[in-house]
């Protein structure tokens, strides 16, 4: 193997002395030698191992983990195309093959002169203008065939993304430091969440109030996280402020990669000083000096906006050392990047992210309140959830508590995609049916909606008068729209093929049960299942929910589980009795296939 | 304060410590719950998840679960051993396991819970994967073909041995355990003595030439099932 060219290994030191040789910043290490080197190889693992005097096979076991990290150099352009349902309903397969067709690869390669990598990603946050894909940083939407070879041409003619002549998208995607084609597609503004905010006004009321007292307001307002999970804010909060610790640690999670799912993008585009300010007031409320905003790799278009505000906050005294004259209140954000794992959006696989590690979820108890990032006591919240406790504070808790239902308060964000005249953000109070929420958003004929993505359900129109509220549909905020022409099963499948992809492989039922769940789901959706297989899914489903180690486990087998419940006639008609004396599960072909390529002939059975 | 706890397991009263967990509590009261990856002495990991339990109705990994007062857990249940076995078949058909070959036959752990869980053929089809072994060692082999990635050989590397042998790398599907250098095994401080090695439930990390030195028939789990040892001690009136 050719050596490392000293230049390469000066930048690789450079790189790691930028984050102080520091091993829990080995994300942010990876990322930049990522941008400048392309990949980081054998050599370059060896060298950051030394460097960080940490055993080798951790920046490995890091650099394994996260699909935008690679060992082998990818091109200068790596054209990640989305193909999550939504997208496959919109076209991505075309624009697939197009973009094959034009650089005469396949997904996973990379064209012989190292220009151009393509791959494929599960949802990137733009289900609302599909079909997108990233190129490197940059985000692409409503992406066409024609649209994608005249990219990859400007591409070759110029060498660079800023001549693609993109059309700016709305709001803040304008702004000089993001400059993206996305657009917000916000359809309802609510009084919540997007509603202007005086930069600092609700955290001087906070400052005005002890931190018991600020508390206390969240628990009156009955506040509850938006990740999905619903857990009262107020009640982790103080269980992180009674929690001692010498350290504390404010996280906000924007790692949106739940499937369907991209209010957070919206937010960060347009209220991210609120989101800010709610992490500060966080900090104020249990004691901590630190925040992270983790922000998924796909994301890292609005990575210099956000750093800016962050800036114009610190230039405000709302960020730093003695915030708006508070002797002692001292409290900072930084922003942490991913790179592209759905795990790290469960709130411990986050936090290991944070510390550099694999985005394995850490053994609860003990919980992050008592011991998270780096073992100091975390709360750490959804990126909706922070702007909420800012607006309590900004207008009351009784305020909030009015917005909504007895069991959730205050409003929702919804992102709405699929089969709908008008995907996009609507910020809704607690509490409105799904059939009135179709019809705002211009569904027809609608067959089925998955409430809260993937991991969440999907629902037959029996249920389209039930209400989106924690105690009865709960959801993070992922609503993806089906028509007649749909087929429910096949999006079931895409999902658990999703699952399978996301899964970190710590425990067993979710590293095996999901690709079990899979497998016999397309053997059955193809028309290849026996009766029996639906007792088999369901079983199977059970356990992998029961004993999964964390919240992706537990729910991965909602696409089974749900549509054996409201589509139970979609299994039934795909099950046909065996032909001749083969199991219908029986693929002759698939099985001697291989016996075939090693005698060099067709099977005289199977062969046809 | 004395700190003990009383809890009942499958109805029997179980006296313990605060800070134990349900699988150390009930091993001392003389009661076996099935496991892989825990491993008295080494910190708890709770990867395997065939140790659950339901305490009070939920599901719990009980090599994680501290105990506490008045806890109702259920372990020998018809259905927890059902759902136990369908774990460990899930560790067979991931894996390439042939037993019948395998130097670790009669002393390995999966293939003991196979049959004390009553497992027969797997219900699920197997994956027949293509995984690399790791021969390089002069004294050590690592056969990927039968790791159930348990990590016993990783935690035991770092707390026992003092060392950094062992590590995970990829995810899902692709997740394997890796070794610390770019040579494989040979390349690390890896030795026949250290404590990693002699951990492994299962046949993935073997030391070389002492294979059959013990004759099939002959070995633990020929003798008596797995977990005998643990239920002996109720027998006797347990360690209370």
């Amino acid at each position: 193997m050719k050596g490392m060219e000293e230049n390469q290994k000066d930048a690789l030191r450079e790189i790691c002395g930028r984050f102080a040789n520091d091993r829990t910043r080995l994300m942010d290490i990876l990322l930049e030698a990522h941008r400048r080197l392309g990949g980081v190889s054998g050599q370059a693992v060896e060298l950051i191992a030394q460097t960080l005097r940490m055993p080798r096979v951790e920046v490995e076991s890091t650099l394994s983990f996260y699909a935008f990290f690679t060992t082998k150099p990818r091109g200068k352009f790596v054209i990640r195309l989305c193909n999550d349902i939504i997208d496959q309903m919109h076209g991505a397969e075309r624009v697939g093959h197009a973009l094959c067709e034009e650089l005469g690869i396949d997904f996973g390669q990379t064209t012989a002169d190292g220009t151009f990598t393509l791959e494929h990603t599960p949802c990137i946050g733009m289900c609302d203008q599909p079909p997108a894909a990233l190129i490197n940083d940059r985000v692409i939407t409503n992406l066409s065939g024609d649209g994608a070879r005249e990219i990859i041409s400007i591409l070759r003619k110029t060498g660079s993304l800023d001549h693609l002549n993109l059309t700016l998208g709305s709001g803040n995607n304008s702004h000089p430091l993001v400059r993206s084609m996305v657009r917000n597609n916000l359809r309802e503004r609510g009084q919540v969440i997007f509603t202007p905010l005086a930069r600092g006004s609700a955290l001087g009321k906070a400052l005005a109030e002890s931190p018991a007292e600020v508390i206390k307001n969240i628990k009156v307002s009955r506040l509850r996280g938006r990740g999905g999970a619903g857990f009262p804010t107020g009640m982790k909060w103080e269980f992180a402020r009674a929690a001692t610790g010498e350290n504390k640690m404010i996280v906000c999670n924007a790692d949106e990669g739940e499937p369907g799912t991209f209010k957070d993008r919206v937010i960060l585009t347009e209220a991210a000083d609120l989101a800010f300010e709610g992490m500060t007031i966080a900090g104020y409320a249990v004691g901590a000096a630190q925040g992270i905003l983790y922000l998924r790799g796909e994301y890292a278009y609005l990575l210099p906006f956000l750093e800016s505000i962050l800036g114009e906050r610190r230039a405000a005294g709302l960020l730093g050392r003695g915030i708006l004259g508070k002797p002692g209140f001292d409290f900072d954000i930084r922003i942490q990047l991913g790179a592209g794992a759905y795990i790290c959006g469960e709130e411990t696989a986050l936090l290991s992210s944070c510390e550099g590690k694999r985005g394995d979820p850490k053994n609860r108890p003990p919980f992050p309140a008592q011991s998270g990032y780096l073992g100091w006591p975390t709360v750490i919240n959804n990126v909706e959830t922070f702007c909420c406790v800012a607006r309590i504070l900004e207008n009351g808790p009784g305020w909030f508590s009015s917005i909504g239902t007895s069991d959730s308060t205050g409003t929702k964000l919804y992102s709405v995609s699929g089969d709908c005249d008008r995907p996009g953000v609507y910020e809704l109070p607690f509490g409105v049916k799904v059939a009135d929420l179709l019809s705002m958003v211009g569904a027809h004929d609608t067959a089925a909606v998955q409430v809260g993505g993937a991991s969440g359900q999907m629902i037959g129109p029996g249920d389209f008068g039930r209400t989106l509220r924690f105690d009865d549909l709960a959801t993070g905020g992922s609503i993806m729209i089906f028509n007649k022409s749909r087929d429910v099963l096949r999006i079931a499948e895409a999902f658990m093929e999703f699952f399978c992809e996301e899964s970190c492989g710590y425990c067993t039922p979710c590293r095996v049960g999901n690709r079990l769940l899979r497998d016999r789901l397309g053997q059955v959706a193809s028309g290849k299942g026996r009766s029996e297989d639906l007792d088999y899914l369901k079983r199977l489903a059970e356990t992998v929910k029961m004993t999964s180690r964390c919240g992706l486990g537990q729910t991965s087998p909602q696409p089974v589980l749900s549509t054996l419940r409201s589509f139970r006639s979609e299994y039934e008609r795909r099950i046909k009795p065996p032909v001749a004396d083969l199991l219908p599960t029986f693929d002759g072909a698939a099985a001697v296939a291989v016996a075939e390529s090693l005698a060099q002939r067709r099977s005289v059975h199977f062969g046809k | 304060m004395s700190g003990e706890i009383t809890f009942t397991i499958d109805g029997v009263e179980v006296k313990g410590q605060a800070g134990q967990t349900i699988l150390q509590a009930a091993a001392l009261a003389g009661i076996y719950i099935p496991h892989l990856c825990a491993k008295r002495g080494l910190s708890p990991w709770g990867s395997c998840r065939v140790c659950t339990v339901l305490v009070n109705g939920r599901s719990q990994a009980a090599c994680i679960q501290p105990i506490a007062e008045g806890i109702v857990v259920e372990n020998e249940t018809e259905n927890l051993r059902r759902i136990r076995r369908e774990l460990v078949e899930m560790l067979f058909v991931e894996g390439n396991h042939f037993c019948p070959f395998c130097e670790k036959s009669g002393n390995c752990e999966l293939q003991a819970l196979g049959y004390r869980l009553g497992m027969l053929a797997p219900e699920y089809p197997y994956f027949f994967p293509v995984r690399e072994l790791d021969a390089s060692h002069p004294d050590l082999f690592l056969d990927r073909n039968r790791c159930i990635l348990c990590a016993r050989c990783v935690r035991a590397s770092q707390e026992l041995d003092g060392k950094h042998v062992y590590g995970f790398v990829g995810r899902g599907a692709n997740k394997r355990v890796a070794v610390n250098s770019g040579e494989g095994l040979v390349g690390t401080d890896a030795a026949v003595s250290d404590m990693a090695s002699e951990i492994c439930p299962v046949g993935a990390l073997m030391k070389k030439r002492v294979g059959y030195a013990v004759p099939i028939g002959k070995r633990a789990y020929d003798q008596e099932p797995i977990g005998s040892h643990v239920e002996k001690t109720a027998q006797m009136g347990g360690q209370r």
